[in-house]
């Protein structure tokens, strides 16, 4: 069973109320559409396998969004066989205007539930349809649901439990319209509704309410800069207590696991290489958590629509168009997804120009990095009297720093090696809804269970190869001090190259590690100094790095993390994306020596100034 | 090329007048023309084009026009067609970035942000009612 429908039709929400926790997160062979597969069930036990398309606003292939669900609904998907049964959902609110897409759709001739979504916001602004009327019309079953309430759910469980035997269906009374001609389809849509009885509901007023403050000149950019204000103090003092509680769980754990191995050297490996390794990182996952909640929440509610009108004209100063916003938005998140988002971008060169810059967006691996070195060595002090701390407004800078990085760049490759003449803006405004509590959960154990995999195959491999590398060559079966250590010579080898940044050969082989993926540095250090000084480990890695870096070097630190490529995955899938290893290769090299010149010039300042 | 359009008396008024707000600076002696001009348009509705070709962006708060076409590329046409943007359909515009760019229109149901240089190309049947 195929679920389809436009953009903002409360298709997502629909899948999540259908299949709850039996769902996860694919990607097509060849193509790098994320889609979500489940299991729905039906009556007696039985399965019905559901896959949650793209949202689309017709089915002419001409995105690579498009082409999936076309692809899909036609069978021609591969390792994907033909759907068996359609669920079309439509915005009951917008029903004459979603009604084009149940044209191309009905005519597949595939038995189809038209879903008509928002029922309860259709009832209380006053409008109303017929529903048997209008499944006479389109030949169709017709169902009336609210996906945010799971009212009418159980129509599409008799659906499924039936179309799955019979598919037969009446001819429809009204003829479909030619497919390709958008006017003809639509006036077929608003052909259909009248003689359905479909009162369109009266405007959502509150939503022209809200949209008065969020876009209002002066109060709304005020609003947008007090929102992003608002979430990086949170991730800040929000997630502290939980961190504090993760951070004590995994101390409790690894010092009740070291009492239980009486042999030396496994206990090293086990406190120092799992423990110090992977815990050092796993504390972060409270506020990566509280990250992806905030954009979940200003994306599910409908004011991302209006933060990217807000920025469209900074964006579009730098060359890029409208619909690059969005997947440098989720690039804030991670950048691999947001790469992939680049798809719905039709220009090729505006589509390049984004896949290079979204690795300088401040992804949620680079957060480990900069709370670890902010909290050890920014001063908690108040700013801006309660709203925002010292730490929280050197996050936003670091933030900041990345985004301005990301412009100048866009800037230099357009006006360069990318350019093009013709952008266009064209971004529908959702009308704003409360997100719902399934789908912002839903996405949060998608995340930790993305961010717990990393830590517990990546991190734990990398972790667990310093801890054997700096115990390497035994002399009289008896490890080395760690300086004299493999990895020390390999620290040691490189420091020459890092030593004008202010980094030490610590630090040097977090950088090594970090190629892999960028919070791998906090699980070395966390290696490396639990094994240097095993009274350390009450002490922490805050303190440690304190007594070994200086400031000028912290800073140098997080300013190389801001403008550096460390992440193998954004690697692999830029060269997915571009076809070659030549953009990819570009993009690493220049990243790279944007990051050494700014991680430079940033510890010469600070330490001549301070 | 605004004569060729001219059928009756009306009509040329509207074109003369119109010509004229183009052609005079002076703000107030603009207004006036302005609104004879809409007094002219009402007259002459009937007119299958009017010879003054408004677009979008000339739309002010609280006004509406109806599409007449889009003077955009193929693929940039349909894909504002399935967002609703169809000859024929009422256009009233929104709120607005600040600065006034981009703009969003309200059309079929729906709320689309357009950019300025964008909402130029969808030219008007006639000139805006309020």
């Amino acid at each position: 069973m195929a679920i389809v429908g436009p953009p903002n039709s409360g298709k997502s929400t629909a899948f999540n109320r259908l299949t709850g926790l039996r769902q996860k997160v694919a990607n097509f062979p060849g193509v790098t559409v994320e889609h979500r597969m489940g299991k729905v069930k039906v009556d007696g036990g039985r399965e019905v396998f559901a896959v949650d398309l793209p949202g689309v606003y017709s089915l002419e292939p001409r995105t690579e969004d498009e082409r999936v669900t076309h692809d899909v609904l036609l069978g021609q998907m591969k390792d994907l066989p033909k759907p068996d049964a359609v669920l079309l959902i439509l915005d009951s609110t917008n029903l004459a205007r979603h009604l084009v897409l149940a044209a191309p759709v009905l005519s597949l001739g595939l038995p189809t539930l038209v879903i008509l979504n928002m029922a309860d916001d259709l009832a209380r602004r006053g409008g109303g349809v017929d529903v048997a009327e209008l499944s006479m019309q389109l030949g169709s079953p017709v169902a009336l649901v609210s996906a945010s309430r799971g009212e009418g759910f159980d129509k599409i469980l008799q659906f499924l439990a039936g179309a799955t035997h019979t598919a037969p269906r009446a001819a429809p009374l009204m003829q479909l319209p030619v497919i390709q001609d958008i006017p003809k389809c639509r006036a077929w849509a608003a052909n259909v509704g009248t003689k359905g009885k479909y009162q369109a509901p009266a405007p959502p007023h509150w939503t022209r309410r809200l949209d008065s403050v969020f876009l209002h000149p002066v109060a709304g950019p005020l609003v947008f800069v007090i929102v992003v204000m608002a979430v990086f103090q949170s991730i800040f003092f929000w997630a502290k207590p939980a961190m504090d509680l993760v951070q004590g769980a995994i101390t409790a754990t690894g010092v009740w696991a070291g009492s239980l191995i009486p042999n030396p050297t496994l206990h090293s490996l086990v406190v120092d290489g799992v423990f110090n390794g992977v815990g050092s990182v796993v504390v972060f996952l409270p506020q990566i958590l509280l990250l992806f909640l905030f954009i979940g929440i200003l994306e599910d509610s409908g004011y991302l629509a209006r933060a990217a009108l807000i920025a469209d004209r900074t964006m579009a100063r730098f060359g890029l168009q409208g619909k690059s916003f969005i997947p440098l938005l989720s690039a804030y998140a991670c950048a691999v997804p947001a790469i992939m988002a680049t798809r719905t971008i039709e220009n090729k060169r505006d589509r390049i120009a984004t896949i290079l810059i979204a690795p300088f967006m401040t992804c949620s691996a680079r957060l480990p990095v900069y709370t670890l070195l902010i909290a050890a060595f920014i001063p908690d002090q108040r700013l801006l009297g309660p709203f925002l701390g010292m730490r929280a407004a050197v996050l936003l800078g670091l933030y900041i720093l990345g985004f301005l990085a990301a412009l100048f760049t866009a800037r230099l490759l357009k006006s360069t090696v990318l350019k093009s003449s013709r952008s266009s803006f064209m971004l529908e405004m959702p009308p704003y809804r409360w997100p719902t509590l399934q789908g912002l959960a839903l996405r949060l154990l998608d995340r930790s269970k993305v961010f717990l995999r990393r830590a517990g195959t990546v991190i734990l491999a990398v972790a667990l190869v310093i801890w054997v590398l700096a115990h390497l060559p035994l002399t009289n079966g008896q490890p080395p001090e760690i300086g004299q250590s493999v990895v020390g010579m390999i620290g040691h080898t490189v420091e020459p190259a890092i030593k004008p940044l202010g980094f030490n050969w610590k630090i040097g082989i977090g950088l090594i590690t970090s190629l892999a993926a960028r919070e791998v540095i906090v699980g070395t250090l966390g290696t490396i100094y639990g094994i240097e000084d095993p009274s350390a480990k009450s002490v922490g890695l805050q303190q440690a790095l304190q007594q070994d870096l200086t400031l000028g070097g912290a800073i140098a630190l997080m300013v190389f993390f801001a403008f550096a490529m460390q992440c193998m995955s954004t690697i692999a899938v830029v060269r997915r994306e571009t076809g070659g290893w030549r953009w990819p290769i570009i993009q690493f090299s220049y990243m790279t020596v944007v990051a050494y010149v700014c991680a430079f010039v940033a510890n010469k300042v600070i330490t001549i100034w301070l | 090329m605004v004569y060729s359009e001219v059928g009756d008396g009306a009509q040329l008024q509207l074109a003369i007048k119109s010509w004229y707000s183009k052609s005079l600076t002076l703000q107030h002696f603009q207004i006036d023309t302005w609104f004879e001009m809409q007094m002219a348009v009402k007259k002459v509705r009937h007119a299958k084009h009017n010879s003054e070709a408004t677009n979008l962006m000339e739309l002010k708060h609280g006004e509406s026009g109806i599409l007449d076409r889009l003077d955009l590329p193929e693929d940039d046409a349909r894909r504002l067609m399935e967002l609703g943007f169809l000859p024929g359909h009422a256009i009233t515009p929104g709120h607005s970035a600040p600065g006034g760019d981009p703009r969003v229109f309200r059309v079929d149901g729906s709320e689309v942000a357009l950019r300025r240089d964008t909402a130029q190309k969808l030219i008007l049947r006639s000139a805006p009612v309020k």
